[in-house]
C-alpha cells in the first residue's frame, strides 16, 4: 500500500517540479525516488504489517504482489534512465513524460495486488490510459499518432469485454472478491452455469488481448512500430509483466477449481501464440515489428506457465518475464541510438554494428542468445523452468511446439547477429552511445549472465 | 580440483587476450592449450583404471531445483578429454602460418569452445552437460561464420539450428528424466537407476537418437555436415570433425546405452542401419568427390557411421572399438584437413585434378600424408585397425549381413583415398610453378605428432584401452540391468 501512495505522489512532485526551470534534477530525482520506493516496498514488508488485505478485502499485498511489484519498479528505472536522450523525439516535456510512466505503473501495481475485480479494471485502465498517451506522444508524427489511435480504440474494446465479462460473473457467483469466486466456483451447479463460463471467456480475451496472445494480438505490431521506441520497450517489458502477473492472478485464485473447459481453451490460445508469433517474425523487415512478433512468441511461452496454475509457476513466470525484460531492454536500448543515426527502422541498420561498437554489439548479440534461449544466459533458464513445469503437466505436445519454435526463434534473432557481425558497415562512421545507456547495457548484460548462472536468485524468493 | 582446472583454465587463461595484441594470440592461445595438454595428462597418470567417477567435486549449485554442479570423469571421459587437449594444441598449430584478421577473438573462440568440449566430457549431470553442450556450439558458429568462405552466413546458420533443434529435444529428455527420477535431481547416477516402461524408453530414444545423429551426423541427419566443413574455416572444420562430432557419440555412450535398454531393444537395429546405411552412402559420394575437403567431409560420414553401428551393437568389443575409433577418427581427420590445408596454402587450390607430383618436392609432407591416411583406412598397425576391428567383430556378432555390407565402407574408404593419395602426391604436377614450400617448424611438429600417436595407439593400443575398458563394462552392466 505504501508503495503506491509513495509512487503517486513521486508522480505528482515530478509533474510540479516541471513548473520550475530545475529540468536537469529531474532524472535523478524520479530514479532516487523509484529506488526509495523499491527499498521501502521489500522492506515494508517486515516492518509493517501489510500482507493482510485492505480496502474491505480489495487488495492484498502477498508475496505474489511483492515480488511482481518489485520487478516492475526495477524494470522502471531501467528505462527511465534511458528518458534524457528521449527527449527530442517526442513533443512531450520530460517532467510530464516521467509522470506519465510513473502514473503507469502505479496502474501495474494494482494489476499485481488486487483481490476484487474491479480494482483490476482500475488498474488495467490505470495503466493503459498513460500508455495511449505515451504511444501518441510524438504529436507531429502520423505513426505515432496512428499507434495511439488504434491502442485506444483496441483497448477501449477489450475493457469492454472486461466489464461485461465481470459483470457476468458477478451474476454468477453473486461477488466481486477472487476469494469468494473461488469459493462459488466449488458448486458444481454454479460451475457450469453457461453465465460463468462466458464470463470467464470474456475476461480471458480482455486479458489475452492485453498480453497480446494470439488471436487478440493484431494491435501490438502497429502500435509497437508507431510508438516511440522507448514507449515501446516499456510496454514490452513492464506492461506485459504487469499483464501476465493480472491473468495468472485471477486464474489462479479464482478459477483453478473450474472444470477443464477454459484449460483447454487456454492450451490452444498458447500453442496458436507461439507458432504464430514466430513464424510471422520470420517474414519482419522491421525491427520494432519483429521484436513485436517476437514478444507475441514470448507471452505463449509464459502462457505455459500459466496452464500449470500453481505456486511453482509463479517462480517461472517471474524468472521467465525477468529474462525476457532484460534482453529486450537491452537490445532496445541500443537500437534507440541506431535509430536517430540512420532514420531507418529495419534490420540492415544493424549492419556492421559490430566493428562499429563492439561492446553495445556483444551485448546485443548475447540478449539474442538470451532471448533464443541459449545457455548460460537467464533466457535459457526460463525456458528449462517453463519446458519443466508443462512436462510436469503432461503437456508432452505443447512443449514440442514450444521447441519448434524456439527453433524458428534462432533464424530470426540471429539475423541480426548475422547483419552486426557478418554484413558490411552502411558508412565508415563509429556510433556513441551515450552513458546512461552503457549503464542499461551493462545492467541487463550482467543480470541476464548472474541470473542464468545462478537462478536460485529469484527462484528462492518465492519460497 | 584437478578437473575444474582443465575445464575452466582455457577460458580463463584467455582473459590473457585482454591485455595482449593480435600478433601474440596465436602463442598465446598455443602456451594455454599445451598447459592443459599437460595437465591432462598428469589427471591420466593419475588414475586409477576402475569404473568409478574420479576428481569428481560435487557442490550444490539451484537448491530450489535440486540442481548440483557435479563434475569428475571416468575413462570414458578421461580419454575423451585428452583427445581434446592434445587436438587443440595442433589445431592451433596448423593456424600459424595464417593470419587471421582480428586473431585475438579467433583464438578466444577456439579456447572457449574448449572449454565447452571438456566441460560436455565431464558433467556429471544432465544439467551442466546441456550448458556445456551448447556453450561448445556458440563458438564454432562464429568461427565458420566469421572467417569461413563465401557461402559461409546460410550454411553456417543452417547447421546452428540443425544442432540446436536436436539439442532441444534432448533437452526435454532430460527434464523428463529428471522428473522421473525419485530424488529430483540431474546426476547421472540417479538417472541410471529409473525404471521406465518400453513405450516411454522409446519415445525418449528418438528425442536422444535425434540430437546425437544430427551432431554425428548419421545418414540421413546429416545434411548440413559437407557443406559446414567445406565453408569452415580448417581450424574449424577439425573442431567440428575431430572433436564435436565426438559428443554426439559420447551421449550415446552415456545416455543412450545404459538408460534406455529397452528402447535400444526396440529401436537398436533401426540405429544400427542407418549407420550402415550411412558408411556406404559416405564412402559412395566420397568417391566421386573432386574436392578434396568435401571428400574428407563425406568419408566422415562413412567413418562415423561405423563408430555409431559398432556402438549400438551394445557389446563390449562394439563399444570399446567405437572408444578407440573415436580416438584414432579425431587423430586421422585432423590430420587429413591439416594436409588438405597445406596443400591449398601453397598451391591454392583444393580440387584433386589440378594437383599432382606434391611428394617429389616435398617428401617429409608425403610420409606425414601416408600415415594419416593409412590410418584412416585402417591399416594394421595403425590406429584405425584396432578400432574398426573391434567394431567389425562386434557387427559380425550382432549380425554377419550388416558387418558385411559395413565391411564394404571399409574397401570403398581404400579406394578413395589410396585414389586421392595417388592423384595428389604422385603424377605430373599440373602447377605452373614448380615451387612447394617446404614444411614449417609448426607443422612438421603438429604432423609427427600426429603420425606418432596414430602409429602409438595402432600398435599398443592397450595405453588407452586399459583406462576406458573397467567403465565401458561397467556401462553394459547397467545396461544389462
Amino acid at each position: 500500500m505504501t508503495t503506491i501512495v509513495l509512487l503517486s505522489l513521486l508522480g505528482l512532485i515530478t509533474l510540479i517540479t516541471g513548473l520550475f526551470t530545475i529540468k536537469r534534477y529531474i532524472l535523478p530525482i524520479v530514479v532516487s525516488g523509484l529506488l526509495v520506493v523499491f527499498a521501502i516496498h521489500t522492506s515494508s514488508i517486515s516492518i509493517i504489517n501489510e500482507n493482510g488485505p485492505m480496502f474491505n478485502n480489495m487488495m492484498k499485498f502477498d508475496q505474489f504482489s511483492i515480488l511482481f511489484s518489485g520487478l516492475i519498479l526495477l524494470l522502471t528505472v531501467l528505462i527511465v534512465f534511458q528518458t534524457q536522450k528521449f527527449e527530442g523525439e517526442t513533443d512531450i516535456p520530460l517532467p510530464e513524460l516521467l509522470t506519465l510512466f510513473l502514473f503507469a505503473i502505479t496502474g501495474a501495481l494494482i494489476m499485481v495486488s488486487y483481490t476484487h475485480l474491479v480494482m483490476l479494471f482500475l488498474g488495467i485502465e490505470t495503466l493503459s490510459i498513460c500508455l495511449y498517451v505515451l504511444a501518441g506522444s510524438r504529436r507531429s508524427e502520423l505513426s505515432s499518432n496512428e499507434a495511439a489511435m488504434k491502442y485506444f480504440l483496441m483497448g477501449a474494446f477489450a475493457s469492454g469485454f472486461l466489464l461485461f465479462g465481470i459483470t457476468l460473473i458477478y451474476g454468477a457467483t453473486g461477488s466481486f472478491h477472487l476469494a469468494m469466486i473461488s469459493a462459488q466456483i466449488q458448486n458444481p451447479a454454479i460451475a457450469n452455469s453457461p453465465m460463468l463460463i462466458a464470463g470467464i471467456l470474456m475476461v480471458l480475451i480482455a486479458l489475452a488481448f492485453k498480453v497480446g496472445a494470439v488471436p487478440f494480438h493484431f494491435w501490438t505490431p502497429d502500435v509497437y512500430e508507431g510508438s516511440p521506441t522507448l514507449v515501446t520497450s516499456f510496454m514490452a517489458t513492464v506492461v506485459k509483466t504487469a499483464g501476465f502477473a493480472a491473468f495468472f492472478r485471477l486464474f489462479f485464485l479464482a478459477f483453478s477449481h473450474t472444470p477443464p473447459m477454459w484449460n483447454q481453451t487456454l492450451w490452444v490460445i498458447c500453442a496458436l501464440t507461439m507458432t504464430l508469433g514466430n513464424i510471422t517474425a520470420i517474414y519482419q523487415n522491421q525491427v520494432k515489428r519483429m521484436m513485436a512478433y517476437s514478444g507475441i512468441a514470448h507471452t505463449g511461452y509464459m502462457l505455459m506457465a500459466i496452464l500449470a496454475l500453481n505456486q511453482v509457476a509463479v517462480s517461472g513466470i517471474l524468472f521467465y518475464a525477468t529474462a525476457y525484460a532484460l534482453a529486450t531492454i537491452a537490445l532496445f536500448a541500443v537500437f534507440i541510438t541506431l535509430q536517430k543515426n540512420y532514420k531507418l527502422d529495419s534490420i540492415e541498420s544493424f549492419n556492421g554494428f559490430a566493428k562499429k561498437n563492439p561492446f553495445a554489439a556483444f551485448v546485443v548479440a548475447a540478449s539474442l542468445c538470451s532471448l533464443a534461449g541459449i545457455p548460460p544466459l537467464a533466457g535459457f533458464f526460463g525456458k528449462f523452468y517453463i519446458f519443466s513445469l508443462a512436462l510436469k503437466q503432461q503437456n508432452f505436445w505443447l512443449v514440442i511446439i514450444a521447441i519448434i519454435n524456439s527453433c524458428i526463434s534462432v533464424y530470426y534473432y540471429f539475423r541480426i547477429i548475422v547483419a552486426m557481425y557478418m554484413k558490411k558497415a552502411m558508412d565508415e562512421q563509429t556510433i556513441e552511445i551515450d552513458r546512461m545507456s552503457y549503464l542499461v547495457l551493462i545492467i541487463c548484460m550482467l543480470a541476464s549472465l548472474v541470473l542464468g548462472l545462478f537462478p536460485d536468485l529469484i527462484l528462492s524468493l518465492n519460497a | 580440483m584437478i578437473t575444474i582446472f582443465i575445464l575452466f583454465f582455457p577460458l580463463l587463461a584467455s582473459l590473457l587476450f585482454l591485455f595482449s595484441g593480435n600478433e601474440n594470440a596465436k602463442k598465446i592461445a598455443l602456451g594455454i592449450s599445451v598447459i592443459e595438454l599437460a595437465v591432462s595428462i598428469f589427471a591420466a597418470i593419475q588414475f586409477i583404471p576402475d569404473s568409478n567417477v574420479q576428481f569428481a567435486l560435487h557442490v550444490d549449485w539451484i537448491r530450489t531445483l535440486g540442481i548440483s554442479f557435479h563434475v569428475g570423469m571416468d575413462g570414458i571421459s578421461l580419454l575423451m578429454v585428452l583427445l581434446t587437449s592434445f587436438l587443440v594444441p595442433i589445431i592451433i598449430l596448423s593456424s600459424f602460418s595464417k593470419e587471421y584478421a582480428n586473431a585475438k577473438s579467433f583464438y578466444f573462440l577456439i579456447l572457449l569452445m574448449e572449454c565447452g568440449l571438456q566441460g560436455v566430457f565431464l558433467s556429471q549431470n544432465t544439467f551442466l552437460f546441456y550448458i556445456f553442450w551448447e556453450v561448445a556450439l556458440i563458438p564454432i558458429y562464429f568461427i565458420a561464420a566469421l572467417w569461413g568462405g563465401d557461402k559461409r552466413i546460410q550454411v553456417t546458420l543452417k547447421f546452428f539450428i540443425y544442432t540446436i533443434l536436436g539439442s532441444l529435444f534432448m533437452l526435454i529428455a532430460f527434464i523428463y528424466l529428471y522428473l522421473q527420477s525419485p530424488t529430483q535431481t540431474m546426476d547421472f547416477q540417479s538417472l541410471y537407476q529409473i525404471a521406465l516402461s518400453r513405450s516411454t524408453q522409446g519415445i525418449l530414444f528418438w528425442a536422444f537418437f535425434l540430437a546425437f545423429a544430427i551432431k554425428m551426423p548419421i545418414f540421413p541427419f546429416h545434411t548440413w555436415q559437407p557443406d559446414t566443413y567445406a565453408e569452415a574455416p580448417t581450424p574449424g572444420s577439425m573442431l567440428l570433425s575431430g572433436i564435436m562430432l565426438k559428443m554426439g557419440v559420447y551421449g550415446v555412450i552415456r545416455f543412450i546405452l545404459p538408460m534406455l535398454p529397452l528402447g535400444m531393444e526396440d529401436w537398436g537395429n533401426t540405429a544400427i542401419v542407418l549407420s550402415v546405411i550411412g558408411i556406404v552412402y559416405g564412402s559412395l559420394i566420397a568417391m566421386v568427390q573432386k574436392d578434396l575437403k568435401r571428400l574428407i567431409a563425406y568419408s566422415s560420414i562413412a567413418h562415423v557411421g561405423l563408430i555409431s553401428a559398432g556402438i549400438f551393437t551394445l557389446n563390449a568389443q562394439g563399444l570399446t572399438g567405437g572408444i578407440i575409433q573415436m580416438l584414432s577418427h579425431g587423430l586421422c581427420v585432423v590430420g587429413l584437413f591439416f594436409v588438405v590445408d597445406l596443400i591449398k596454402k601453397r598451391t591454392g587450390t583444393r580440387i584433386i585434378t589440378e594437383l599432382g607430383g606434391i611428394a617429389e618436392k616435398s617428401p617429409a609432407l608425403a610420409i606425414y600424408f601416408m600415415i594419416i591416411m593409412l590410418g584412416s583406412i585402417a591399416l594394421p598397425l595403425t590406429s584405425g585397425f584396432i578400432g574398426e576391428y573391434l567394431m567389425l567383430t562386434g557387427l559380425y556378432e550382432y549380425n554377419p549381413y550388416l558387418a558385411g555390407i559395413a565391411g564394404l565402407g571399409i574397401i570403398f574408404g581404400a579406394v578413395y583415398m589410396l585414389n586421392m593419395y595417388k592423384r595428389t602426391m604422385y603424377g605430373l604436377s599440373p602447377l605452373q610453378s614448380s615451387e612447394f614450400k617446404s614444411l614449417s617448424m609448426a607443422e612438421n611438429t603438429a604432423l609427427f605428432a600426429l603420425s606418432a600417436s596414430i602409429l602409438w595407439i595402432g600398435i599398443y593400443p592397450e595405453t588407452f584401452l586399459h583406462l576406458a575398458r573397467p567403465a565401458a563394462n561397467h556401462l553394459l552392466e547397467i545396461a544389462k540391468h
